[in-house]
């Protein structure tokens, strides 16, 4: 070892820069951190794996400071460091970069960088050395970007790059991030890493919190796994595979839903040449054409923002196209409205449950018939019937294994995935002939991922076709039959996903065509 | 008078200046309201009750700039009174707003007429003179304009620059518009977020009293009741005028202080076929109509109206 020259060296290395020992955290009867004990090396990116509600991120706000430990101690870089103060974590050089991003969108980089770095009753600003800094720590680490552009003006990878940089200016040398690539393109993601590589060089040390084994596979040296508030796991990543991984997270061994291939039966959705533009003229979707067959998927990739959300939109009837035709089981729609694509059989899985999915403080049984509750099964002359809402919901939430809800639970209390069982609950029952889940597994852990797409394929093999948005292009490959990909508007033609793979798919993200594909650098 | 003959008239130039001054004031102080995030309906009242304060100051023998103060004083109490509302208890800035302006001008009325029960016509007190800057005032044209006015008028000039500065050039401004913008982040910094929206309310419901203020010790020498007449009103649409912006607010100030003084004097000249009310009209009007030019594309603070509550996401 080249340490063992420099007796100095030596003692970093042997040193943490972060010590846990025995870390207690309880709300009421649940206990979120149970004597969590854990060391991060100088140097070394940790990766915390947990499924949601493992007590992943309760860990990382006591470490900075959000909340009080009950019990334990946090020591950093030797000292020991104070509870319940994030200037303390700031002082101590710990930055964390959360998951939902805290930034003035009207508001430079600039002084969302510098907010509370200087002395609140100055009289003026350096703008000039602070500038300099920003652009100094960015070219160090491949931040790039311009200190003077506004926040409302940037992509998601961006905006991750300013809380970042946020951190290291205010001189972080242990850094968390919280979920960094939830919401990162594939590309983004390969130039996040570049940066997370760049930092331990520099001799930064990062914790990753992820539930995406594949990245941490991919990122991390060694990987701590938390369940249900006690660390269960903790070793180099060279001793870890994916599949030791999940079942430390799950506890159990998780299978991913395979399915039997199935001929593709009628044709239950086809577009021809449809363009959507919006009200001020701009395009949105440019002659989009596709075909889709009962009992198959049809993955959609695409970089958020290049016409998925229309493309939904146009699908659930809540816009209707400018040009070219939509048919439905072989009907050409004319009438568009969310009503009508309903009664023709299109059931909708919306990209955001909370905001479009679910109606937060209404009960899990009024969500259940939200879709149809003026049918004559829940509905008597104008007045909705309280015991058959009441029976539905018993029926769909056994059937569905939606857990911690009765008939009367505010759906708002549910976790992601019970949430997203009460939306697949609601769709699937009433047979649809088309299937449009928009980003369905995003934020869910393993276990009800793989629920939600065990029940597609159920759907599927019920003869109903579906339509997969996702930006998780593993699991379109994993899902579907056929891949087609979302670019400015436009739709590729589809492939067997036998001929797809991650390179090709990125590339053609950001562009390239397929021709090109195998010219491009 | 003939249009063209309005526009080289002195008197017309000389009118917008003064006419401008209530109008800067109200909305700077409407203006960082806003840039911390609160919306400041009580504006109306508040101007209302530094018009009274500071008119009753003078009647009873005080000075004329310690009236000033005095209604700054008051202005920032009902200020407080607001953010204790909007800011702490988080209730709906439009209905708290609303409240105080009811409030504040109907206890501006009732605190008149407690104090001078007996009067008909309304009393008079010795206003602001204007001050005749030394030199400047010798230009001409611009001497007579923009330098033989009140010195509140030159205070309201001086304080566009010094609100734009200090909103954009110091670490507390910054603060200021982040905390309209994300509260979170500027919590996540270890500044109080209420105690700094509070400030800013605070400070802002003072900039309006001394706009009140200036109608009644510098303008006019008398109080009366409806004396602020919706300038409050114009100033809260003029923030939005102003796209936020302290400089884009001299200029919305001035130009509706055009409107209406040009209001006035055709309304002199053409009122025979024309019916008055006509030109009363016209400067709300032509309000509406540079609104909507000038506000397309204005990004508005992100929290503004958005109540913070702490450890909620």
């Amino acid at each position: 070892m080249p340490e063992a020259q420099q007796p100095a060296a030596v003692e970093a290395a042997v040193q943490p820069v972060l010590r846990l020992s025995g870390v207690t955290k309880r709300f009421g009867a649940l206990t979120a951190n149970n004597a969590i004990s854990l060391d991060l090396q100088g140097g070394e990116i940790l990766a915390l794996l947990g499924e949601n509600g493992a007590g992943k991120t309760t860990l990382m706000s006591i470490l900075f400071g959000h909340y009080v430990a009950d019990d334990g101690e946090i020591a950093a870089f030797g000292a020991p460091l104070p509870a319940g103060s994030p200037k303390a974590a700031i002082a101590a050089g710990i930055g964390m970069v959360h998951q939902h991003f805290t930034l003035g969108e009207n508001l430079s980089v600039l002084d969302n960088i510098v907010l509370g770095t200087e002395p609140l009753w100055a009289l003026g600003q350096n703008s000039g050395n602070a500038k300099q800094k920003v652009n100094e720590l960015a070219g160090r680490f491949g931040l790039d970007i311009d200190p003077q552009r506004l926040i409302r003006d940037l992509s998601v990878g961006e905006r991750q790059r300013v809380e970042i940089l946020k951190a290291l200016y205010r001189g972080a040398r242990i850094l968390i991030l919280d979920e960094p690539t939830a919401v990162l393109t594939p590309q983004e993601v390969e130039s996040f890493f570049a940066t997370l590589k760049a930092m331990v060089a520099d001799g930064l040390s990062i914790i990753f919190i992820s539930h995406k084994l594949n990245e941490v596979m991919a990122i991390a040296d060694r990987v701590a796994v938390l369940r249900q508030g006690s660390l269960v796991a903790d070793f180099p990543i060279a001793e870890a595979s994916r599949e030791s991984l999940a079942e430390a997270m799950v506890g159990r061994a998780v299978e991913l839903p395979e399915r039997e291939t199935q001929s593709a039966g009628d044709t239950v959705l086809n577009l021809q040449d449809v363009s959507l533009r919006d009200s001020a003229g701009k395009t949105l979707l440019d002659n989009v054409s596709l075909t889709l067959k009962a009992g198959e998927v049809l993955g959609i990739a695409g970089v958020s923002g290049n016409g998925q959300g229309p493309l939904a939109d146009l699908l659930s009837g809540l816009a209707a196209p400018d040009a070219g035709a939509l048919q439905v089981l072989g009907d050409r729609v004319t009438k568009v409205s969310p009503a009508a694509m309903l009664n023709r059989g299109i059931g909708r899985v919306p990209e955001d449950r909370h905001a479009t999915g679910v109606i937060g403080d209404f009960s899990v049984e009024e969500n259940l018939v939200l879709e149809v509750y003026g049918d004559s099964r829940f509905c008597r002359f104008g007045f909705l019937k309280g015991a058959a809402l009441r029976r539905n919901a018993e029926t769909l939430i056994e059937d569905f294994d939606i857990r911690g809800a009765d008939p009367q639970t505010t759906t708002r209390s549910l976790s992601g995935g019970n949430m997203q069982k009460v939306i697949l609950a609601r769709v699937l029952t009433e047979k649809p002939r088309v299937i449009l889940a928009n980003q369905p597994t995003r934020g869910l852990d393993v276990g009800a991922a793989a629920t939600v797409q065990r029940l597609l394929f159920a759907a599927c093999a019920e003869g109903a076709g579906v339509i997969l948005i996702s930006e998780d292009l593993e699991e379109l490959l994993q899902m579907s039959d056929r891949v087609a990909v979302l670019y400015q508007g436009r739709l590729s033609d589809s492939m067997a996903v036998e001929e797809a793979d991650l390179r090709t798919l990125g590339l053609m993200m950001a562009g390239h065509g397929p021709g090109e594909v195998g010219d491009a650098p | 008078m003939d249009i063209l003959e309005i526009f080289v008239s002195l008197g017309f130039w000389a009118a917008l200046v003064r006419m401008a001054t209530p109008l800067i004031f109200g909305t700077l102080g409407e203006l960082i309201c806003e840039r911390a995030g609160v919306l400041n309906l009580g504006i109306e009242g508040i101007m209302t009750m530094g018009a009274m304060v500071a008119w009753m100051w003078v009647y009873q023998g005080g000075d004329l700039w310690t009236a000033v103060l005095v209604a700054a004083v008051f202005g920032a109490l009902f200020g407080l009174l607001h953010s204790g509302f909007s800011v702490y208890l988080g209730v709906s800035q439009h209905v708290t707003g609303i409240g105080i302006t009811l409030l504040a001008s109907a206890l501006s009325y009732f605190a008149f007429r407690m104090l001078l029960p007996d009067v008909t016509t309304p009393p008079k007190i010795d206003p602001f003179k204007p001050y005749p800057i030394p030199g400047l005032s010798e230009l001409p044209f611009l001497g007579e304009v923009l330098f033989t006015q009140s010195p509140l008028t030159y205070l309201a000039f001086f304080l566009v620059p010094v609100v734009g500065y200090g909103l954009y050039r110091t670490p507390l401004g910054l603060a200021l518009r982040m905390v309209g913008e994300n509260p979170m982040a500027v919590e996540a910094q270890g500044i109080d977020v209420h105690r700094l929206r509070t400030a800013a309310v605070m400070l802002g419901s003072a900039f309006m009293a001394v706009g009140g203020a200036f109608l009644t010790i510098s303008v006019f020498d008398a109080f009366y009741i409806g004396m602020i007449n919706g300038r409050g009103w114009i100033c809260v649409a003029l923030v939005i005028f102003a796209s936020w912006r302290p400089g884009k607010a001299l200029l919305g100030a001035l130009l509706f202080a055009a409107f209406e003084a040009l209001q006035i004097r055709v309304q002199q000249s053409a009122s025979a076929f024309i019916p008055y009310q006509f030109f009363l009209m016209m400067p709300y009007v032509l309000s509406i109509l540079a609104m909507i030019v000038m506000s397309r594309r204005a990004a508005y603070p992100k929290a503004l109206l958005v109540p913070f509550r702490k450890g909620e996401r």
